[in-house]
């Protein structure tokens, strides 16, 4: 797999060094030569000092035979235009722009591009954890349509002791995997839920806060205000 | 040419603020966007439309200078991506019908043909014009010999 990165500074360094630990060829680009001669010096990728909107920049960082790329600059208007360059000239097939204007995500994705804004993602990190010290962790997929949520079950939970099938939750929503000392269980209506649980939530975005309080208990709502 | 269109321009350099002066001397309403205030400076004082300062590459800035209402758009910044993305946005997000957009690198022609926004590119214009007239010398060269 060979992924192309345009951008700067310690996500992009960090990036590559995660990708190149999981064996992937990484070509970096970047169109400062210093911070260029200081990437080539720590990583072992390739990396081409330019302008990434430059088709012949793309070209020689191979785009021709890359499987992804990850605009990654802090304009959103050059992630864009690389990425519709990589997608609409090369045919990458995995494509994806940062948009530093988290309004810029949606409308990436109107001009068909996928974008991730970090803005987003980690305010509502931020948000849940906050809410809810018994999440230990959320993330989005599907474009943000679906929440992933890790729920650790404490005795104000009202589903506690409970079997699956007794616990009613709003509509789309599920309990897709319960853990319990380490082992992960896909629960059935005749598993029954218990203390110190690991519970992971499949909810939408609309019925969120209804699941939550569904399976923590009015009392920890309360903490949300 | 019709007037009383709505036009919004980005970008208030040479070429913008030129094409501000004349859309609202010609009975336009014309509002001009840029990034920094003290460009607005080579607006003449005819110019009697309305100044928004911002990045046109975000979406509320675009909102302020009520783009949904534009007949026309105009994206004039240095930056050939700035105005692609620009264009994008007013046609594809916010539906506005004209959209024109400057692009001085003749190399991202192919792909702006697949986007389907309208370019003028300065520096191909210019190279059609000086090979015309490069041949015209050459033309009245022969003909002073003959």
């Amino acid at each position: 797999m060979k992924v192309i990165i345009i951008g700067s500074g310690k996500t992009l360094y960090f990036l590559c060094r995660n990708f190149t630990s999981k064996g992937y060829k990484v070509v970096l680009i970047n169109n400062d030569r210093n911070e260029c001669e200081q990437l080539a010096r720590k990583l072992s990728a390739m990396v081409i000092c330019g302008d990434g909107s430059n088709v012949e920049i793309l070209e020689e960082a191979g785009a021709r035979s890359a499987t992804a790329l990850l605009a990654i600059t802090p304009n959103d208007q050059d992630n864009l235009i690389i990425c519709q360059l990589a997608s609409l000239k090369y045919g990458i097939p995995r494509v994806v722009a940062l948009a530093n204007d988290p309004d810029n995500a949606d409308v990436f994705e109107k001009l068909g591009i996928s974008a991730f804004s970090l803005t987003h993602i980690v305010s509502s990190l931020i948000e849940q954890r906050a809410s809810l010290e018994q999440i230990v962790n959320l993330f989005p997929v599907g474009e943000g349509k679906v929440n992933v949520t890790e729920i650790i079950l404490n005795s104000d939970s009202p589903v506690v002791g409970k079997q699956l099938k007794d616990i009613t939750l709003p509509e789309n929503s599920l309990i897709a995997v319960v853990i319990r000392n380490n082992q992960p269980i896909v629960p059935r209506g005749a598993n029954d839920l218990q203390i110190a649980d690991k519970v992971v939530l499949i909810t939408l975005p609309e019925n969120h806060g209804q699941v939550l309080k569904a399976i923590t208990g009015e009392k920890d709502r309360k903490n949300l205000e | 040419m019709s007037s009383h269109r709505y036009i919004v321009i980005v970008g208030c350099g040479r070429l913008g603020s030129y094409l501000a002066n004349q859309l609202s001397r010609n009975g336009n309403s014309v509002v001009i966007i840029d990034i920094d205030e003290s460009s607005f400076c080579h607006l003449s004082p005819e110019f009697s439309g309305f100044r928004v300062e911002g990045d046109a590459t975000q979406v509320a800035v675009l909102h302020g200078a009520k783009i949904k209402q534009a007949d026309v758009l105009i994206a004039t910044t240095h930056e050939d991506n700035a105005n692609m993305m620009i264009g994008q946005v007013a046609k594809k997000v916010f539906g506005v019908k004209k959209v024109l957009t400057r692009v001085f690198d003749p190399k991202h022609e192919e792909i702006l043909k697949k986007l389907d926004i309208e370019v003028i590119c300065p520096t191909a214009a210019a190279a059609t014009m000086f090979l015309q007239a490069v041949d015209r010398k050459d033309t009245s060269e022969k003909e002073a010999q003959l």
